[in-house]
């Protein structure tokens, strides 16, 4: 092995103090979140308990923690369902020409790239307009699913930029058809990616909160109920919940990343049997 | 003709979103900013009262400054930040497992709230916060200094932590698809590892910091949350203009506003596009 040049040592230090600025905070609020009854929202610790953990499991004084976590939870899967069937046609009609593609090509950028708060804006004055009530699972929903969408598009370009065509005229060599080779033979080279997608689906959607800050209606969804407990919450609850917030986000990337991994392996345990012949 | 259909209703469930969602909102609110307030109500109109009253008022031009500010200076940390670690991803890093893990490590926080991790900043920049403890205990201050938290300091402190992310990813994308017999070429010419990252790496490296300013400019143009929460509502952008008509139900004159964003955005936007092309780069 070559030796390493002294320029590496130096930007691994950067490094670490990146990685030390991404996670510092929150592994600082993670620890104050075990601040004692009597303590405040920042150190010294005053004492250690679970104090404020069994406050956000107690009946609330303020707002319905876990209704909304509730919501958040059903409008990220529905999402998340939706982004996955929606960018994988998109991607499939996007490799082949056709009238208009180029027009909704750059809708989907400008929807990447239109400040969050018009979205909400717009889709409420709508609502109002028409007489409907606005509601998270209907102007919420699709209010989300303009950012989760496009998102899962540029995903899909970057699958099918680097998807070999090869396999597709082998199977149809084959005399599959059309829709059998998009199931058992692009599918399921892709699904790695899938399962990237649906990630980005669930969690942008879960931490979504401009977008739905005016769509939601009524019933909050969770990002909304934390930022309505930063104007009137003083006490270390908050960060209990933030907490076990994002303790939940990292269980469902840890579980995606998981799914990842297997699908991998059993790839490469299946997957071609080339060289093993003779 | 039957294929065109197929490639058609593949498209329709995107083509139906953004239509509901993106292009009838935009519609309505082009619409909405000539319509008439009263102080409870809106009227449907068509007056240029709004836009009157938008391009008169001298808050309106320092609102903008101040967003073109944060957008500016966010850009450069990030750029600078995103870039050099990017660059020690995808240069410095031998093994492609560290490579990967590492690159998850990067990517993580972005896959979690954006309010808690602003929320995070609290017990650090606080008047009694770790930072001023730090500080004065090390003697180099003597009072707790004030301009930490609640400043244009925090803001872009936060859009910094929140939206470095969105350069690293790009940039490290290009850069792993640089290959790497050009820099073995370049070092058996004479290219000392400067001249390489000036004359090689940064130029083929352009797409991808092109995207990531897309992405970090708009966020930031476009932000009212990170704004509002880090500067405990002291400082104003273009966003909180918006949020802040929203919230006295001033609904036109919130429209009106939010379209000349609008329209900022997308002229910078088409200019950046230009630059690149991002089907390909992807």
């Amino acid at each position: 092995m070559e030796q390493r040049p002294r320029s590496f040592y130096v930007l691994a230090s950067f490094f670490g103090l990146f990685i030390l600025f991404l996670y510092g905070p929150t592994l600082t609020i993670a620890l104050l979140s075990f601040q004692g009854p009597q303590g405040g929202l920042t150190f010294p610790m005053n004492g250690v308990s679970l104090y404020w953990f069994r406050d956000l499991f107690e009946q609330q004084a303020v707002g319905d923690i876990w209704g909304a976590f509730r919501r958040s939870l059903i409008l990220g899967f529905m999402v998340m369902i939706t982004t996955v069937v929606g960018s994988v046609m998109a991607g499939l009609a996007f490799r082949k020409r056709f009238a208009g593609s180029s027009v909704l090509f750059y809708l989907a950028i400008t929807s990447l790239v239109i400040p969050s708060i018009l979205i909400s804006l717009g889709v409420g004055l709508i609502f109002n307009q028409l007489g409907f009530r606005v509601h998270w699972a209907t102007s919420g929903f699709g209010s989300q699913l303009t950012w989760t969408l496009p998102f899962g598009l540029l995903i899909m370009f970057a699958v099918f930029n680097r998807f070999d065509k090869s396999y597709e005229e082998a199977a149809r060599d084959q005399g599959a058809s059309a829709w059998q080779t998009i199931r058992f033979v692009v599918v399921p080279i892709i699904s790695p990616s899938l399962i990237g997608v649906a990630l980005f689906g669930f969690t942008l959607s879960y931490d979504e909160f401009a977008r739905t800050l005016l769509t939601a209606g009524s019933y909050n969804t969770l990002p909304l109920e934390i930022f309505g407990m930063t104007t009137n919450v003083t006490t270390p609850v908050i960060y209990a919940l933030g907490t076990l917030t994002t303790l939940f986000s990292l269980c469902v990337i840890g579980f995606f990343l998981f799914v990842v991994w297997i699908l991998g392996k059993r790839r490469s345990r299946f997957g071609s049997d080339a060289g093993k012949g003779l | 003709m039957h294929r065109t259909l197929i490639t058609w209703l593949q498209a329709a469930p995107l083509t139906v979103i953004l239509l509901g969602f993106l292009v009838a909102p935009i519609i309505m609110i082009v619409i909405v900013s000539f319509w008439g307030a009263t102080e409870f109500s809106i009227y449907p109109d068509f007056q240029f009262e709004n836009y009157q009253f938008l391009f008169n008022s001298p808050v309106t031009y320092k609102v903008f400054f101040a967003t073109f500010k944060y957008a500016f200076i966010t850009w450069a940390f990030t750029l600078a930040i995103g870039f050099t670690v990017a660059y020690f991803l995808a240069f410095h890093v031998r093994s492609q497992t560290t490579q990967i893990a590492l690159f998850l490590l990067c990517t993580i926080p972005f896959w979690t709230s954006n309010i808690i991790r602003m929320i995070s900043w609290i017990p650090f920049l606080g008047r009694n916060g770790i930072a001023n403890q730090t500080l004065m205990s090390w003697g180099v201050i003597d009072a707790p200094l004030d301009w930490l938290l609640y400043s244009d300091f925090s803001v872009i402190l936060a859009f910094v932590h929140l939206y470095t992310l969105f350069m690293v990813v790009p940039i490290f994308n290009t850069m792993m698809r640089i290959d790497k017999s050009l820099l073995e070429a370049a070092r058996d010419a004479g290219a000392s590892g400067f001249q390489t990252l000036c004359h090689l790496i940064i130029p083929l490296t352009k797409p991808g910091i092109m995207i990531g300013t897309i992405f970090v400019v708009t966020l930031v143009m476009g932000d009212f949350i990170t704004v509002r929460f880090m500067s405990g509502s002291q400082k104003a952008n273009v966003g909180r203009l918006i949020s802040n008509d929203i919230a006295l139900l001033q609904y036109p004159s919130a429209a009106a506003t939010a379209v000349v964003l609008l329209c900022t955005v997308l002229i910078m936007i088409a200019i950046m596009l230009r630059f690149v092309n991002i089907r390909k780069e992807l």
